[in-house]
């Protein structure tokens, strides 16, 4: 096909359609065509929800073998799908199990996925972020093989949905029991999750620069102030300082409150796709270049420390 | 268990970073250099093996000499040897074209175990492991948080997205990468220090190793990132500032 394809995950819609926008922001500045693919049943929801928007060609990858998602079995399906096509670009949205095979499928074909692609230019050239968002860094691939691209949730918005028809051909790979070489289990819950952040309308948000648990009570106390819920970036549950519910970001909780409130959080990738949805954020960091800054509303560069008590009483005044 | 733990040095989280003359990169010069946190997680995870089943921890790194005061790091922390790759190329070589070098390196051991961090914290990448894996034909399992040796092999905890988790039996040999949070980091104690100096770091030179330098993909530029959003920075004192913000969040966000 020598064109794009665009491999759309069961499950993840969203960031699904994602991927696509993603390919036809690359089909218009390549001028190539543009394919789907997802492993599933042709009458499977991702299918369907993709049907009629243009490409209109989408391939169903089916296999016994892979209706529980490996590494191993994804790479041998997608290995031989690639072989067949032959795409010059495979864009696909850049999700924990994308994470998991796609730098191994790429490696077979002498390749590096170009991952988390937050914008593509012309060239083309693959936007990404570098040190934890403090930079961005383009990216060019060359050689005559395939390019691998993920792209990150929320980057690309997708097209609202337009009726029509696809036309779906299954594609069944060959893959034998034994190359399989892990046995995944079920899905299950971490803990009883007893805090729904995610229906909270105010949030305020502890990071890093809190610096120790005994700091902690300082950052309570203005929450309580604001009747607000208190949340956390990774490294904080990852210390125990808080429990593993109160995480906002990618491994943690979405959330779109109010207001969210970070503070001492430098604002990684990983916890910025957790809560840029907010209708209104504020950061306090000591560091002014802190990429927390970049999707907030309202900034204060400073010592949380100061801060932090001074808004408490603040909030406290506006309320009497 | 053998257990190769491959680790990078990273600048220091809280380094204040500028892009060089050329914008390829950043000015290096005067930078601090730290043990990538996922990393440290991974050798956290291989010291608790060691403990539990014994064997041999040994750290496996590439880069410039200055790669040597995280490498000793590490050895200060409990690992047995380590293996230095030394290669002051290392930035315009891809990430397989890295994952080549250590693969290389880690064939000269034939370890039962390779962990390493999730990704790292300066190019955040996170495929090192997974193209280890499959350089060396081993089985992989990513974002692990948790590792039992088994009879036939390993049972590892893998974490999904918002906050599920996930089982997965794999057998040995095999390349996890390592998900922070799984276990509380330790810190090298004096007496470490002390034997770190005198444990055994083998030097390879990358060019000795006889691998495809030639990067598939580019890092062209780097710039600051662009602001998605207009922010409105608010001055004045700690006190000035809270309530200009509380005022602000009142009357023109109106979201209190």
């Amino acid at each position: 096909m020598s064109g794009i394809l665009v491999v759309q995950q069961a499950g993840r819609s969203r960031i699904s359609m994602e991927a696509l926008a993603a390919g036809r922001v690359l089909a218009g500045l390549t001028g190539l065509s543009l394919e789907t693919a997802a492993v599933g049943d042709p009458n499977s929801n991702i299918f369907v929800e993709s049907a009629g928007q243009p490409p209109s060609t989408a391939h169903a990858v089916q296999h016994p073998l892979i209706e529980n998602y490996t590494a191993d079995g994804y790479v041998l399906a997608f290995e031989q799908l690639i072989r067949k096509l032959e795409p010059s670009y495979i864009v696909f949205p850049h999700t924990y199990q994308v994470r998991d095979f796609v730098p191994r499928l790429a490696a077979r074909f002498g390749q590096v996925l170009i991952g988390d692609v937050t914008s593509i230019e012309p060239g083309p050239l693959f936007l990404r972020q570098l040190f934890q968002g403090k930079m961005s860094g383009s990216y060019r691939h060359q050689g005559d093989g395939p390019c691998f691209v993920s792209v990150q949730a929320g980057a690309f918005p997708a097209d609202p949905p337009v009726a029509g028809t696809s036309t779906i051909l299954p594609f069944t790979p060959e893959i034998a029991a034994e190359a399989i070489r892990t046995k995944p289990g079920e899905p299950f819950r971490g803990s009883a999750q007893t805090v729904d952040l995610g229906s909270a309308q105010l949030i305020v948000s502890v990071g890093r620069g809190i610096k120790d648990a005994v700091n902690l009570p300082m950052v309570q106390e203005l929450a309580t102030a604001l009747g607000a819920e208190l949340a956390a970036s990774r490294p904080i549950c990852d210390n125990g300082w808080l429990p593993m519910e109160r995480q906002v970001g990618s491994s943690g909780q979405t959330v779109a409150p109010k207001l969210y409130l970070a503070i001492g959080i430098s604002g990684a990738i990983q916890h910025l796709v957790g809560m840029k949805g907010s209708q209104c954020i504020v950061a306090i960091n000591k560091d002014p270049e802190a990429p927390i800054f970049e999707v907030a509303d309202y900034g204060i560069v400073g010592d949380l420390f100061e801060v932090v008590p001074a808004l408490t009483e603040a909030v406290k005044a506006a309320k009497q | 268990m053998k257990i190769i733990v491959a680790i990078k040095q990273v600048p220091d989280r809280d380094a204040q970073l500028r892009i060089d003359a050329a914008g390829k990169w950043i000015q290096e010069s005067d930078l601090q250099f730290a043990l990538n946190e996922p990393d440290a997680y991974a050798l956290e995870e291989a010291l608790q093996l060691k403990e539990k089943h014994g064997g041999e921890v040994i750290v496996l790194s590439a880069g410039p000499e200055r790669v040597g005061t995280t490498i000793r790091e590490a050895l200060a922390k409990g690992a047995d040897r380590a293996i230095q790759v030394t290669c002051d190329d290392l930035g315009t070589r891809d990430a397989l074209g890295v994952a080549r070098l250590l693969a290389a390196a880690i064939q000269t051991e034939s370890p039962d175990l390779i962990l390493t961090g999730l990704q790292s914290e300066d190019l955040g990448l996170g495929q090192t492991g997974v193209i280890l894996a499959e350089l060396l034909n081993l089985p992989h399992a990513t974002l692990i948080l948790h590792v039992e040796k088994t009879d036939s092999g390993l049972t590892v905890k893998r974490e999904l997205e918002e906050g599920w988790f996930q089982t997965i039996e794999m057998p040995l040999p095999a390349v996890l990468t390592i998900q922070s949070g799984g276990n509380k980091l330790r810190y090298a104690t004096l007496m470490g220090i002390k034997r770190a100096k005198m444990k055994e770091v083998r030097q390879l030179a990358a060019a000795d190793l006889g691998v495809d330098a030639a990067p598939v993909v580019v890092l062209e530029q780097v710039t600051m990132p662009k602001k998605q959003k207009s922010t409105q920075m608010i001055p004045g004192t700690p006190k000035e500032a809270a309530a200009a913000l509380v005022e602000k969040l009142r009357v023109e966000a109106r979201v209190l």
